[in-house]
């Protein structure tokens, strides 16, 4: 082991040429796992953000375990499914607190805890034909939508459920009944796809990194994790560079998980991404929502990152799940809602003082080089066309 | 996603079809050219061709199906031609009596026409060895040139060749010589064309003008109209040889199947020249046009309408609602994609009202060719939109998909609730829905810039307007049709509060412009859009200082054509509306001078914005990028046509 990481360190120096003739002697595939202590929730606004950071601390290692065991076929945790029924029960019902009971669970993503609740709904309903199923529905996504609109991927989740059941309904069934187990049935499969969509997306990236490459990422996205995880897997050579991720750190937590995965990694100030980007071989980024343009919308930073790699010509490369295309379209950065954050500055800051305080950016698709989706590999403007065949 | 993509596999899949593709509907149009009745043609009424003249028939939107090699059929192949420009035998003056015997679209085509022509001697069908004389004849007139050389080689022997004042037959025998013998009709043109111009530039000598402005004042004619150019006279041969040559004969069907069909290129003067015979409106070319956009149709103005006028009564084929709408694009009353194509669309419900079938003949295929008809006419008027021929399309679709069981009234019936439909869903309703879209991204505090005159995005602003929504508008012109005035002046009433420049001011205009609003006569498969002249300079000027530019443009004027410039395909306006400027008599410096040889006038009407400059195009699909246009024209045209 030790061995290993000296070969792993002495990597910093040497060309990949080299690292190539290693490589053959190195085959132990490395392997870390322990959880970690939770990370602490600051105080946000934005409830999408406020998720994130509750699941940041319990992110990694468990739900990897969990996210293997899903696409193992294996489920690994019953508890969604009963507790499902349990709640679907109740006559008064209320589609946020579901939503909140579900998003509550580091394993899910927005999307999918977005489609759990509203599965949930169909549970409750006493609709009795199609018709009032999808506009009882229809309400409830829109509530779920109003009430956190930050989120893209719960609205992203939501119009794609609805737009599934809307296409069932058009489909033949002889009862109702069917047609609701049907639907019910799909939701459950949601979770499931969500982490299947994570290992495709890290299989697909596989080709792209190359041994001896040096990767810069921004942000803690668990897709972006994963690649890296299969990428040490399968015992290829390469490094990592984490921005530190202000103010909520993601980079410090990002990078402490791959040291566990024995990949080496340095942490950068967000301000050094210029500075480093000269040792860069290609960018990574997960994305919050990828928009019709082809852009993302990501953590604040994002698009700064893009900007520098594009001008020195380097690939950015965004992973993705495909229940992140949203059908939103963004002119510029002002013209999203905002999603706000408090900023720890650690010293006073004096009330004429403004503060910046949005959580993310967007990336025009100009800037982004390719898609990593479980659509398969998509260059920007695909994305806009897989969009307009789902929406339209 | 399953969901996503299992739809896709099980529905029956979608065939991408990409760039050219033959129209589905029957053939109806060669169908309707062989029926072989060249003597019937009357001298009185010009038949109206029943296919659209074959460059500029609907062109972008429809392929017109395979050619069928119709010549064997026509032993009276080129006898028209041959002998309307054979240059020395007949004068100008005389030709407009001729009956205008040819239907025929293209050159693969032979027209039927039959006319006697007792008076005026005609030269010969310039064929084959004939060749050989007929330069030997005309050298007397015919300055020593190299021009007339061009191609004497290729001619196959053995034609036959006639200068009697009969009727002039010529028959090919095409099929039992050999490819290479063989010269296109083309060909021949080119050495006619060659000759005539050498003819006439050798008339012309010194005192160039006069004479020919004077033929072309004595005659009507269209075809007299045409200018020698001196000048450039060698250019045109070579040009003209060299299509030729490249097009191959008339009995290469194979390839010439495969081709795409070729708009029409008004600098390849055996066509338009043909064309112009089968002319309703017989617009007078305008003199001095622009070289590099010498394929684009550029008329004198103003001249034709009087006489059209006078046409009503006797146009027996034409449909008097589609007359007024011709007649109506001619003079510019009406103008706007949208207008234009609502009007046309509603000129054929009422063709489609007053329609009944001929006896002998099939509903679907009769009325299709009516309407090729009136469409040809329109084009005469002035050039078909995109959006026109999406619409035609449409139409020409419906009437073929009509079900033959069908009665005559119910299918009129049902034609006129499709075309009803059309204009209801695809052009107001979509409006609707871009208005809803683009008003989205309207906030508080915008400074609006808009170029031109473009009625979506008025409706837009407006909406915006009445939502109460806090906006300044900049309406940026330009000369010559300052439409700007009329949006200005719709939008003040609404108290709008609005900033009136012309497009020489938008470099110093844009900087506190946050977006541009443009709207487009349509939008091309590489997200290319094709906009009222300008709309690209204040495209590219908005992208330059980061002003978000957003296009609303109705879907059913995307169209899958790729164009990279807009040379090859545009429009040329009145060369007056710029040299001449209206209420200024002070600023007369053009007067006498728009004759001149020396000066050219281009008015261009219509641009071409490359994508990159397009932030978003707003649809009634959604907002989507431009990269998304052949997306929805996949996804759509098929809806389209089956609305």
């Amino acid at each position: 082991r030790n061995f290993l990481k000296k070969k792993r360190k002495s990597m910093w120096r040497r060309s990949p040429s080299f690292i190539l003739d290693e490589r053959r002697t190195s085959s132990s595939p490395p392997m870390a796992d322990t959880t970690r202590a939770p990370f602490q929730n600051p105080d946000s606004i934005s409830a999408y953000y406020q998720t994130r950071a509750a699941h940041h601390g319990v992110i990694t290692s468990e739900w990897l375990s969990q996210a293997q065991a899903a696409v193992g076929g294996v489920s690994g945790d019953e508890h969604p499914i009963s507790s499902l029924t349990d709640l679907g029960d109740g006559k008064s019902f209320n589609v946020i607190e579901e939503f909140n009971s579900w998003r509550k669970q580091p394993d899910l993503a927005e999307a999918v805890a977005a489609i759990r609740a509203l599965a949930a709904v169909i549970r409750a309903s006493e609709a009795t034909t199609m018709m009032e199923l999808e506009i009882e529905l229809k309400k409830a996504s829109d509530t779920l939508k109003s009430w956190d609109k930050t989120s893209i991927s719960l609205t992203a989740g939501c119009d794609l459920f609805i737009r599934y059941v809307t296409r069932t309904s058009a489909l033949e069934y002889e009862d109702f009944n069917s047609a609701k187990s049907r639907l019910l049935e799909r939701a459950e499969k949601f979770g499931e796809i969500s982490c299947k969509a994570r290992r495709i997306i890290a299989m697909l990236s596989q080709d792209f990194i190359f041994d001896g490459c040096t990767i810069l990422v921004h942000g803690l996205s668990r897709v972006v994790l994963e690649i890296l995880k299969t990428a040490a897997q399968n015992n290829k050579l390469f490094r990592v560079l984490c921005t530190e991720g202000r103010p909520d750190g993601t980079g410090v937590l990002l990078s402490s998980e791959l040291s566990k995965l024995d990949i080496p990694v340095k942490l950068l100030l967000d301000s050094a991404v210029a500075y480093s980007m000269d040792e860069v071989d290609m960018v990574f980024v997960g994305a919050d929502g990828v928009v019709e343009s082809g852009g993302i919308i990501n953590m604040m930073g994002t698009y700064q990152i893009a900007l520098v790699a594009h001008s020195m010509n380097k690939p950015v490369y965004v992973a993705a799940e495909s229940y992140k295309f949203a059908r939103l379209y963004p002119l510029d950065q002002k013209d999203m809602a905002p999603a706000l954050r408090p900023i720890e500055f650690g010293i006073k800051i004096p009330t004429k003082v403004e503060v910046e305080r949005s959580a993310r950016d967007y990336t025009p698709p100009q800037y982004l080089t390719l898609l990593f989706t479980d659509l398969g590999v998509l260059s920007p403007s695909v994305v806009s066309d897989e969009l307009i065949q789902l929406y339209l | 996603m399953e969901s996503r993509r299992n739809p896709r596999a099980v529905v029956d899949p979608k065939v991408r079809q990409v760039g050219f593709f033959t129209s589905s509907q029957p053939d109806s149009s060669s169908s309707q050219l062989q029926q072989p009745d060249p003597i019937s043609a009357s001298a009185s009424s010009p038949p109206v061709s029943t296919i659209s003249p074959s460059g500029n028939s609907l062109s972008p939107v429809m392929i017109p199906p395979p050619r069928h090699n119709s010549s064997d059929a026509f032993p009276l192949r080129n006898a028209v031609v041959a002998s309307a420009v054979s240059p020395s035998s007949f004068s100008y003056s005389s030709r407009r009596d001729f009956p205008d015997g040819s239907t025929t679209a293209s050159p693969g085509r032979h027209s039927r026409g039959s006319f006697v022509k007792s008076s005026v001697p005609v030269a010969s069908s310039l064929p084959g060895i004939g060749m050989d004389s007929m330069a030997a004849a005309k050298s007397s007139s015919v300055p020593a040139s190299g021009l007339t050389t061009v191609s004497v080689v290729t001619m196959p022997p053995g034609l036959s060749e006639k200068a009697s004042g009969m009727e002039v037959e010529s028959d090919h025998k095409k099929n039992s010589k050999p490819l290479k013998e063989k010269t296109t009709k083309a060909e021949r043109r080119a050495i006619q064309e060659a000759q005539r111009a050498a003819k006439a530039a050798a008339k012309v000598d010194g005192g160039k003008g006069p004479a020919v402005t004077s033929a072309s004042v004595a005659s009507t004619s269209a075809k007299a109209a045409r200018p020698a150019k001196p000048t450039s006279q060698k250019n045109d041969v070579a040009v003209a040889a060299g299509a030729a040559e490249k097009k191959g004969g008339p009995s290469e069907k194979d390839r010439k199947k495969d081709a795409p069909h070729p708009r029409m290129q008004y600098d390849d003067e055996s066509r338009v020249v043909k064309a112009k015979r089968r002319a309703v409106v017989k617009q007078t070319e305008a003199k001095n046009r622009v070289e590099l956009f010498r394929h684009l149709p550029q008329y004198e103005h103003g001249t034709q309408l009087p006489d059209l006028e006078t046409k009503f009564f006797q146009l027996d084929p034409m449909h008097p609602a589609v007359y007024k709408v011709g007649l109506q694009y001619l003079s510019g009353d009406i103008s706007g994609g949208n207008a234009r194509c609502i009007a046309m669309l509603h000129a054929f419900q009422e063709v489609v009202k007053d329609y009944s079938t001929p006896p002998e003949k099939n509903l679907n295929r009769d009325m299709t060719a009516k309407i090729s008809s009136y469409v040809s006419f329109l084009i005469e008027c002035r050039p078909l939109s995109i959006s026109m021929g999406n619409a035609i399309r449409f139409v020409k679709n419906r009437i073929a998909k009509l079900p033959i069981t069908l009665s005559e009234s119910e299918a009129k019936a049902a034609l006129q609730s499709d075309i009803e439909r059309f204009i209801n869903d695809k052009i107001i309703g979509a409006d609707t829905v871009i208005v809803k879209h683009a008003v989205s991204k309207i906030r508080d505090g915008d400074v609006l810039l808009t170029y031109g005159s473009p009625t979506a995005v008025e409706m837009v602003l407006l909406h915006a307007h009445e939502l109460r929504k806090k906006f300044r508008v900049l309406v940026v012109d330009s000369r010559p049709k300052l439409e700007g005035q009329l949006l200005l002046r719709r939008l003040i009433k609404r108290g709008i509060n609005c900033t009136y420049t012309h497009i020489n001011a938008i470099s110093y205009i844009m900087h506190e412009v946050t977006k541009v609003f443009l709207g487009a006569s349509s939008v091309l498969s590489n997200g290319t859009v094709y906009s009222r002249v300008g709309t690209a300079c204040v495209a590219m000027v908005a992208s330059a200082f980061r002003v978000p530019v957003l296009v609303c443009c109705e879907a059913y004027k995307f169209h899958e054509r790729v164009q990279l410039d807009s040379i090859c395909s545009n429009e040329l306006g009145d060369p007056n509306a710029i040299s001449k400027v209206h209420g200024r008599e002070d600023i007369n410096y053009l007067d006498g001078l728009t004759n001149n040889a020396n000066l050219q006038f281009l008015n261009l009407m219509y641009d071409a914005t490359p994508s990159d400059y397009i932030s978003m195009i707003i649809t009634d699909y959604g907002m989507v990028p431009p990269t998304s246009v052949p997306v929805i024209v996949r996804e759509y045209q098929k809806e389209h046509l089956l609305v």
